[in-house]
């Protein structure tokens, strides 16, 4: 506890990390061997709904899902950046907390120009 | 030694709780749909998603000609394994935490990303038309909720200063060494039950609790805001090309990531392991459901009632559209929770000092 750690604490993630793997990849293997192997080819081509496959799924996607992408990189960074301050920000004071709320209000402004440019509007 | 025994005891527990909460979710929506549910196998059809997991393991495993071989079989072992890891840090008790790392919450949220990952990686590997269109569709949704539950969880960091769980989960109770302001005014340290818990320690922390609540059912794909699996549209979304076990690794990750944010709201906002009910006068009701066995029961039945209440919601509202969603994620949720952040410091600095 406290504000100390030794590396030995994050040993049982590392063990329940091998557990997970370990069950599932066990009985993946497994049950690969247990369940019938009759494969045609029809039964090897993508689902698409009964009628005859048209071309694969390596089309272009549309450009709002980078945007809402990039914006998300944005906004999480500034998030995360906020969560050590969080922990601290009592020992700052008021000084430290209007310098985040300047840094927050600047990133707002952004978000409000986003909100004006359209880039959040979805038809 | 206890941690080997630990990590093998969850792993069984999340298997049979997924199983359960499966039954449980089909007997509820056939309660309100008026209709009887899973009768046959067993009593009370107890016994049907044991028979559905059996027959699940000796069906043949099939892989698509045109998927991309290795990340097909990776993306279900990522999205199991990343859940799993999740419970890692998750207090159940004073006594029992599996990592008390002073990380845990940032780790927390590391974790669900991962599992984001995993769910490009299953549907950009089936290379199917309909499992590409859900897992695109998955990524906008998690990736933008995260943002919204994010900034709430950081409201209760605020008032906590710590990103220990096992730590927050103290300041909710009895145990707690710091003093402790029922909605600021009424000192509870020494009264606790609920009068101690998050959502009564600020009254802006309730709205927290609901933006996480909100954004919660969006990343673990729950209706309202299951439109990456829209069975009437998408099939069934992400998962469409998988088969046997595969597709069980899934849906036991699904089921299991309904129980960690869960989880995780019920340490966060309704005081994890500490008991609900309060030290009136000379019945110390506290002091006697406060303990190891007592953190464990309350613990479960506090995420469990929530999950409940994620079964409940699905089978209650209808689905949202794409855009209704990433409106009022980023039009609403967003700006609102900034204002809770800012909120959490006034109190912080202002009433609590």
């Amino acid at each position: 506890m406290g504000n100390s750690f030794i590396p030995a604490d994050y040993f049982p993630i590392v063990l329940q990390l091998f557990a997970a793997i370990g069950f599932v990849a066990v009985t993946m293997l497994a049950t690969h061997y247990i369940g019938p192997k009759r494969k045609t080819a029809d039964k090897l081509a993508n689902f698409e709904c009964g009628i005859e496959q048209q071309g694969d799924a390596r089309s272009p996607i549309s450009v709002k899902y980078f945007l809402v992408a990039i914006l998300f990189v944005l906004f999480d960074v500034e998030v995360i950046f906020m969560y050590p301050w969080a922990v601290n920000f009592r020992e700052f004071g008021i000084t430290g907390f209007l310098e985040m709320f300047t840094f927050v209000g600047f990133l707002l402004a952004g978000f409000f120009y986003l909100l004006k440019k359209g880039a959040l509007d979805w038809e | 030694m206890a941690f080997y025994f630990i990590s093998i005891v969850l792993l069984g527990f999340i298997a049979v709780y997924a199983l359960m909460a499966v039954w449980a979710e089909r007997k509820i929506s056939a309660w309100i749909q008026d209709r009887v549910g899973p009768v046959v196998t067993g009593k009370y059809g107890l016994l049907q998603t044991f028979a559905d997991i059996f027959k699940m393991l000796q069906k043949e495993d099939i892989t698509p000609t045109l998927a991309d071989k290795k990340l097909f079989l990776a993306a279900p072992i990522l999205v199991f394994t990343a859940v799993f890891m999740g419970f890692a840090t998750i207090p159940f008790s004073p006594t029992y935490i599996s990592s008390s790392i002073n990380i845990g919450i940032f780790y927390l949220l590391a974790i669900v990303s991962i599992e984001v990952l995993g769910i490009l990686m299953a549907g950009w590997a089936s290379n199917n038309k309909y499992a590409l269109l859900g897992s695109i569709r998955s990524i906008a949704q998690i990736i933008s909720y995260e943002i919204p539950a994010a900034l709430a969880i950081l409201a209760v960091i605020m008032l906590f200063q710590t990103l220990n769980l096992q730590e927050i989960c103290m300041q909710q109770g009895i145990l707690s060494k710091q003093k402790i302001y029922f909605f600021g005014f009424w000192e509870v340290s020494k009264i606790g039950g609920f009068f101690a818990w998050t959502i009564f320690q600020a009254p802006h922390l309730f709205i927290a609790f609901i933006i996480y609540f909100i954004a919660s059912l969006a990343e673990c794909n729950r209706t309202p805001f299951d439109i990456p699996e829209a069975e009437s549209e998408l099939v069934a979304g992400f998962h469409v090309e998988y088969t046997g076990f595969k597709f069980g690794a899934l849906f036991l990750a699904e089921y299991a990531m309904m129980f960690l944010v869960s989880m995780i709201a019920a340490v966060l906002f309704f005081g994890g392991w500490n008991t609900p009910l309060p030290n009136l006068a000379s019945f110390a009701l506290a002091d006697y459901t406060t303990g190891t066995y007592w953190g464990i029961v309350w613990i479960l039945l506090k995420a469990l009632s929530l999950v409940l209440l994620q079964v409940w919601i699905r089978w209650t509202f209808p689905r949202y559209r794409m855009d209704q969603l990433m409106t009022l994620c980023w039009k609403v949720l967003i700006p609102l929770s900034f204002v809770l952040v800012l909120f959490s410091g006034i109190w912080k600095l202002f009433i609590l000092n």
